[in-house]
């Protein structure tokens, strides 16, 4: 049943609606929540799907799963990344004041909407500048109890990052602050939908209410995934603007030293930089976004010696 | 005065950018750091330090600026936002004043804020003329952040009424205020009363603040107006919010600075295609007008007026 979260007046003949899509009913919560940022679609495609698969198959789960496909409607409505107006980070904004601006009464309106839930998926698809691999991202203070949750997304990578205080402002640090264990995927790139990385996390969403006791069709088989922290990426910036000419494919393990691209000048056809990389590993982000700065991120290459399955929770 | 070029930011199709600053005073002295727009919508806070440039530049010429201070204005940081009418670094959105302290190996934005930093660190006080995140003009007025470093009673030197202290979220360990007294530098934000708009007696107004506040610490030898009184000193969470329930064309009846009474009309919200009146936005006490929404258009739930309460 399509409930309304928050619903308000704009200024006008308008009104913003948060909706989710609550399916089932009594027992376990998920949440799975997207559209945070207007311009990650990748989610779309993903709660399109389990909105679709849980309906035709209510034989193999219980419990109750809300959809939140629009986090920020506004902004995925007009592809801009923020919310419009106020241009703010809504995942900036958590856990949101009662009493606040609009952003910030809806932001608090939400956490409380999903307080208390078994668990919260929250899925990001990068931003128009960078590819990601399917991954979930865990602050390595809530690292024990969610690594064990995030294998079952079936994704390739956790990344288990540094905490960091301008986090705290998150949606999914506002969540586990309370006791509501949310895991953020990341996969794709902003403005697309990347099918087969959606299907992969669908069934991740199966095993993962498998294990929580929700589903109870056939398990699906998920990857071991390669579980790694910050010591073990490495960045690769640009050293100047120009034009990023890639040479590698994204996803692939790359060689220390192995040309990554190259930074070029369309005026004079120049070379200005050649980007080796800094480390063996694989590639699991990469520029998409061809117009680089200095300091633009290029590529995140996780090192080799990161093992697979290894368990830094 | 001495102008100099600070860094440059180089950017693809577009010639290299020059974050300029103007030097008074001892080229070692490190007194006082003045840091206007670091976002492509603060006119004001550029214009404030334009105006302050000149005011300087007079007071050094006539000898009344201490041989031994030194000060720093930054004017501005991203004409690269400002040039194509965009708030955030044009590139991609981020803020410059969500960076702080910068990362000289990071992205772009974060570049730009290490060497800003590094520029602007080391004062023994720092003032950032800096905008609010929500439409609106506010009471000017001068803003600590309450780091547990803060000397509040060092901001009553500027001469401003008032003197409002904020607990820092998350989201603002990331300033440049909350940075600079991180690094043992006073910081001090003060708010004019516009942003997009070069307002010329708000601009006398901040600009006097800024000299009295060197007068007071002996840097300029130079009888300035006294401050009206003590300044109030109060915490932001005091302030009365009167919040919008409906959307809809925002008429003010009160401006920053207007005493109101409890139930007196500040604003009304009408329909825009019919006037029909939608809401009338009232005192919920007796106090002053300190901060009022400017856009034209107001949604639902949205600060439409902060009262400060007497």
């Amino acid at each position: 049943m399509v409930q309304e979260v928050v619903r308000l007046p704009l200024a006008v003949d308008e009104e913003l609606a948060v909706r989710k899509n609550r399916l089932g009913g009594g027992g376990k919560r998920l949440c799975v929540v997207t559209g945070t940022h207007g311009d990650e679609l990748e989610g779309q495609y993903v709660v399109w799907r389990l909105n679709r698969l849980l309906r035709e198959q209510p034989q193999h789960w219980k419990g109750t799963v809300d959809i939140y496909p629009a986090m920020n409607p506004l902004g995925i409505s007009t592809m801009t990344r923020g919310i419009p107006l106020c241009d703010l980070d809504m995942n900036r904004t958590f856990p949101g004041n009662e009493n606040g601006s609009m952003s910030e009464y809806i932001a608090a309106r939400l956490v409380a909407d999903m307080q208390g839930a078994d668990a919260v998926i929250d899925i990001h698809a990068s931003n128009i500048f960078l590819r990601e691999i399917p991954q979930v991202r865990i602050n390595v203070n809530t690292a024990a109890r969610l690594v064990p949750m995030a294998r079952h997304l079936n994704m390739d990578l956790i990344w288990v990052h540094a905490a960091a205080t301008v986090l705290e402002s998150t949606l999914a640090h506002s969540l586990n602050a309370l006791d509501t264990p949310t895991l953020v995927v990341e996969m794709g790139v902003g403005n697309r939908l990347t099918r087969a990385w959606g299907d992969q996390l669908i069934q991740g969403i199966l095993s993962l209410m498998a294990s929580m006791g929700m589903w109870t069709g056939p398990v699906p088989q998920v990857r071991d995934p390669i579980v790694s922290s910050d010591g073990h990426v490495s960045f690769v910036n640009s050293p100047c603007p120009g034009i990023l000419i890639p040479a590698v494919e994204h996803g692939t393990v790359v060689h220390r030293g192995e040309e990554l691209g190259l930074v070029a000048d369309p005026l004079t056809g120049e070379i200005l930089q050649r980007l080796p990389s800094p480390a063996d590993g694989l590639l699991f982000t990469l520029r998409e976004y061809p117009v680089v700065y200095e300091g633009s991120l290029i590529a995140r290459i996780l090192g080799a010696d990161t093992e697979k399955g290894e368990d830094e929770a | 005065m001495k102008e100099e070029i600070l860094f440059t930011i180089d950017a693809p199709y577009r010639p290299a950018l020059p974050v300029r600053g103007w030097r008074f005073g001892s080229p070692e002295g490190r007194d006082l750091a003045v840091m206007g727009a670091l976002r492509g919508n603060e006119i004001q806070q550029m214009y404030v330090c334009g105006r302050l440039i000149q005011a300087l530049q007079t007071a050094e010429s006539e000898g009344a600026l201490s041989p031994d201070c030194g000060i720093l204005v930054v004017p501005c940081a991203n004409q690269f936002s400002m040039n194509v009418g965009r708030r955030f670094w044009a590139a991609d959105n981020t803020d410059i004043n969500r960076m702080f302290p910068g990362y000289d190996q990071g992205e772009t934005t974060q570049r730009i804020a290490a060497r800003l930093f590094g520029a602007l660190q080391g004062y023994r006080w720092g003032v950032h003329l800096t905008s609010f995140y929500l439409p609106g003009d506010h009471l000017p007025h001068v803003r600590m952040m309450d780091t547990g470093y803060q000397q509040v009673e060092e901001a009553a030197a500027f001469g401003l009424p008032y003197i409002l202290v904020r607990s820092p979220q998350a989201y603002d360990t990331t300033t440049l205020n909350y940075n600079w007294q991180i690094w043992n530098t006073q910081a001090f934000s003060l708010y004019s009363t516009s942003t997009e708009c070069a307002d010329d007696e708000a601009a006398r107004l901040a600009v006097e603040a800024i000299l009295r506040f060197l007068a007071v610490k002996g840097l300029l030898q130079r009888p300035y107006f006294p401050a009206a009184g003590q300044p109030r000193i109060l915490r932001e969470n005091a302030l009365h919010t009167v919040l919008s329930h409906a959307g809809g064309l925002m008429l003010n009846r009160r401006a920053p600075g207007d005493r109101v009474e409890a139930g007196e009309l500040l604003g009304e919200i009408i329909d825009p295609c019919t006037c029909r009146s939608l809401e009338q936005l009232r005192a919920d006490c007796r106090g002053r007008v300190f901060f009022c929404h400017r856009a034209q258009l107001i949604n639902g739930h949205e600060v439409a007026f902060r009262l400060l309460p007497e």
